[in-house]
């Protein structure tokens, strides 16, 4: 189970053209990945609003195949 | 995502808790024996901040896991309420008590929380 972490950065792009991804693997198992997303897209939304966008991205993996994507979303100085 | 069809009484039943509680929080495990690091860490921010709030075990309801994800069009559990607005889950509420937001979000919707933390 699990995904690889170009695969989960491919997704994200895919969904949110412009983002800068930074994807980091917090236990090496392919399960826990803490993800680093900044993007104009978010500009004017609130981190829920943000994070959700980066979920529709990961089309549904996310709470099954993906078990564990801490998410930071950041819009770009 | 495989869109399942909710029965619209558990969209009642949620709004029913989110209504009734100032602070809900959809976790796995309770409070006092959360059974998943996520659902732990914002209990740990809760109890840092004093916040009383409703734990709701998910683990125990399958109705109430799947219905609140749809309910939110948020994928994971732990999900923090607050006077019944969807606040965040795991990630946002440990960055919002990092920044202070959480603390302000508490203050302007009149919980109470111990200042100090």
């Amino acid at each position: 189970m699990g995904m690889d972490a170009q695969t989960i950065e491919k997704m994200i792009k895919d969904g949110i053209p412009d983002a800068v991804v930074n994807i980091s693997d917090l236990r090496g198992d392919g399960d826990h990945y803490a993800a680093y997303i900044v993007s104009e897209a978010f500009r004017g939304k609130s981190r829920v609003q943000q994070h959700q966008m980066v979920y529709a991205a990961l089309q549904g993996k996310m709470g099954g195949e993906l078990h564990a994507l801490a998410i930071q979303t950041a819009i770009p100085e | 995502m495989m869109q399942q069809t909710v029965p619209n009484t558990v969209f009642e039943r949620i709004r029913g808790d989110i209504g009734q509680n100032d602070v809900v929080l959809y976790m796995k495990g309770t409070a006092v024996f959360p059974q998943c690091g996520f659902s732990a860490a914002v209990v740990q921010v809760l109890s840092q901040l004093g916040v009383k709030f409703k734990d709701i075990n998910v683990l125990e309801d399958n109705e109430i896991r799947q219905g609140i994800k749809e309910f939110t069009n948020w994928p994971t559990i732990p999900q923090l309420y607050i006077k019944g607005e969807f606040v965040g889950g795991c990630d946002i509420v440990r960055e919002m008590y990092a920044t202070g937001e959480l603390q302000q979000l508490l203050e302007s919707k009149g919980v109470s929380f111990n200042q100090a933390a």
